[in-house]
């Protein structure tokens, strides 16, 4: 039952290091950002296969991301960055379109505003929309956010105004990690490991103590208002139960989210980013694919263009059970100080 | 660019009129004015320059509210408080004993009520006892309380046990089991004081994580303190003197290990030095040291003094717990305390990254 690298660093056979003795395969997703059209079929399709309830219809001012983050009740989440740099590899062909800066600055302001007035920095969005109110009346004037409009861009300027551009989309999702902060962390053993190596939070156990919320290193799982009770990605339990692969990747149509063993994709991811080097995009690179990283790799891993920070995900995650042993050392050293001030105060003060 | 270093010279650096071009945000702008809106507070470290998505968290703030930071103060209270009452049972100091047990229990009741009420759930609390698991700090106190608590529960219904009633058979009973089961509350008391400590370093949050080598001597200080302050308050001056003791004690040990605890900190020590942890934090400090001098001064011959130094230490340990607790709450809101030191680990280790270095001319 006890393996080496139960707690920290690279594991072979996550499920059997959890108990099963008999399990298929580990299952997990490549998400290939680089082929992403930021459709959110996934984001749609996880909602209805899972029954996850709707978690505010607002208009966020950050691009085409209007969902915010991963939370309770939203286990896809498309991010999109707009950036005034081009599409490596690809002949734009901008030069001669009367283009203009983009609105990445004006929009980043309107969030900026929006963020101050969130209760849990922003945190939230992901279940619930901010209301205007909040919002000093002089910022609820008109706020231009580039789009949409009804002038050409950079119809007001020439050419001096012209920049590239290009959109990053990724579909984020709960990345299962090897050493998963939140399962560590759980109190009632409502987190579990399954058989296919995936992360799952039993409904009709888990209280609310809202741990796992704070062991998570990447702000994935949340605790819904809705019910009281911890929510995220399953990665479609029931239906790898059945031979059915997630609904999300089902969903998309470009297969920038990929299924299957952990094994086979990582070798497909590494194929990937070779072959994008090869094409030229040298800002290809693969993010959680790495089984000697602070999780120990995780099972849902990305094709990044860019820094994983500017999509939202931490750089170096570590899982907090690492310094369990340390952690408890420092603690048993205090207790026993603790105890000999108890007893010296006695000692000290006798009749 | 303290810490990244990793950008590209692009044509896009040399544009002043979009700062924000190629994604590289300065999100700390507007950020931190949040912090700093006329407080007085500390000269602010310069902030480090970093990316981010929309300046948004990449953790999840705690959903714990009040009542965690209120528990992590009553149980240490409760832990404190029985240590006194079974030293006090082992020396014959009657009116301490009762002070400690009957407050003992008074602040484990408060705390486990504070437990449950904080669950997305409440009615389900007892599914805490359906495993024991060591890797969730959570788990391990659940079963450090269930072990504390009958013990606690034994020596203060002795006390509270109607006069009446101390001849029959549940009273000499009771009368018997009372040592043993404070002492044995007693024994499991620096667990209890000690382990909300992991709790909270046991996380994401890097305003907790980072703190994990000081954090458990501020609370158990932070225990002692405000039991030795309660019991300076409930007994008089003749008997309390290990309550003074056991207060000064605390106190030195929190006041030094939370000086300790800033000092260590990297960039996450900005969520310590600013905003609400900073004022609660000040404030715990200077009521911590004023409930000290009171103690060691004037504690043993003025009661008056007595009662107002245990006030100040109670209330000191109070906020400290508060305060603490604000820095994790407040570490996780702001991107820069998970991004920065991350990518200077990183950087560090030199791990290999690829687009670094290789990144085509126009990148």
């Amino acid at each position: 039952m006890t393996h080496a690298n139960s707690l920290y660093g690279p594991l072979d056979d996550v499920a059997a290091n959890a108990g099963h003795l008999q399990h298929p395969p580990q299952m997990g997703f490549f998400t290939d950002t680089s082929v992403c059209i930021g459709c959110k079929a996934c984001e749609v399709a996880c909602k209805e296969w899972n029954l996850v309830p709707e978690d505010g219809l607002d208009l966020l001012g950050m691009s085409y991301d209007n969902t915010g983050m991963l939370g309770a009740n939203t286990w896809r989440h498309v991010a999109f960055i707009e950036q005034a740099v081009p599409l490596s590899g690809q002949q734009t062909g901008l030069a001669g379109l009367p283009t203009g800066p983009t609105a990445t600055e004006a929009t980043a302001e309107v969030v900026a505003e929006r963020l101050r007035h969130a209760e849990r920095g922003g945190a939230e969005l992901g279940t619930t929309p901010l209301h205007t109110d909040d919002i000093d009346r002089t910022d609820r004037a008109a706020q231009d956010l580039g789009m949409p409009g009804f002038t050409r861009p950079g119809d007001g300027h020439g050419a001096e105004g012209r920049t590239d551009f290009r959109w990053l989309m990724e579909s984020d999702v709960c990345k299962h990690c090897t050493h998963a902060g939140c399962l560590d962390v759980c109190p009632t053993g409502a987190l579990f490991r399954t058989e296919f190596g995936t992360v799952v939070v039993q409904q009709d156990i888990c209280n609310g103590c809202g741990y796992c919320v704070s062991g998570c290193p990447y702000g994935v799982i949340d605790r819904s208002p809705l019910d009281g009770k911890a929510h995220k990605c399953t990665l479609c339990y029931d239906r790898l139960h059945d031979g059915l692969e997630p609904a999300c990747a089902k969903a998309c149509p470009t297969q920038s989210i990929q299924f299957g063993k952990v094994d086979e994709l990582r070798e497909r991811a590494n194929q990937r980013v070779a072959a994008l080097h090869a094409e030229g995009v040298a800002e290809a690179r693969l993010y959680g694919a790495d089984p000697d990283d602070g999780v120990g790799g995780t099972g849902a891993f990305f094709l990044l263009l860019d820094e994983p920070e500017v999509y939202g995900l931490p750089p170096d995650p570590v899982v907090p059970t690492r310094d369990a042993a340390a952690m408890w050392r420092a603690a048993g050293a205090a207790a026993a100080a603790f105890l000999a001030a108890g007893a010296a105060s006695f000692l000290r003060s006798r009749r | 660019m303290s810490g990244l270093g990793t950008e590209p010279p692009g044509p896009m650096a040399t544009r002043d009129h979009n700062p924000t071009g190629n994604g590289r945000t300065r999100w700390h702008g507007p950020r931190s004015r949040r912090g700093n809106n006329g407080h007085r507070e500390l000269p602010m470290m310069p902030d480090a320059e970093f990316r981010s998505y929309y300046g948004r968290p990449v953790l999840k703030p705690p959903v714990w509210e009040w009542k965690v930071p209120a528990y992590l103060f009553t149980g240490g209270l409760a832990a404190g408080c029985s240590v006194l009452g079974a030293g006090a049972d082992l020396t014959g100091r009657s009116a301490l004993r009762r002070a400690g047990r009957v407050a003992a229990l008074g602040a484990l009741l408060v705390s486990v009520a504070l437990l449950i009420a904080d669950l997305g759930r409440p009615e389900r609390f007892h599914l805490m006892l359906r495993v024991a698991k060591p890797t969730s700090p959570m788990s391990v106190g659940t079963w450090i309380l269930t072990a504390f608590g009958p013990g606690v529960g034994l020596a203060a219904a002795t006390e509270l046990l109607p006069a009446h009633w101390r001849r029959s058979v549940i009273g000499r009973l009771l009368g018997r089991l009372a040592r043993p089961a404070g002492l044995s509350s007693a024994a499991i008391a620096p667990g209890v004081a000690s382990y909300t400590a992991v709790l909270l370093s046991h996380t994401a949050a890097p305003g907790w994580h980072e703190a994990r080598g000081q954090l458990p001597f501020v609370f158990t200080g932070s225990a002692a303190s405000s039991s030795g302050g309660l019991a300076m308050i409930l007994t008089p001056v003749d008997e309390a003197a290990p309550a003074r003791w056991f207060a000064t004690y605390g106190a030195i040990s929190e006041l030094a290990a939370s000086r300790l605890l800033q000092r260590r900190l990297g960039l996450v020590r900005q969520a310590y030095t600013t905003g609400r942890a900073h004022r609660l934090r000040s404030f715990s400090e200077a009521l911590t040291t004023a409930g000290l001098t009171g103690t060691v001064l004037a504690g043993r011959r003025h009661r008056a003094v007595a009662v107002a130094s245990g006030l100040a230490l109670l209330t000191g340990s109070a906020l400290q717990r508060f305060g603490v607790f604000e820095a994790g709450v407040a570490s996780t809101k702001d991107p820069k305390y998970v991004i920065v030191p991350q990518r200077e680990r990183r950087a560090g280790r030199g791990t290999p990254d690829a687009g670094r270095g290789t990144a085509p001319a126009h990148y």
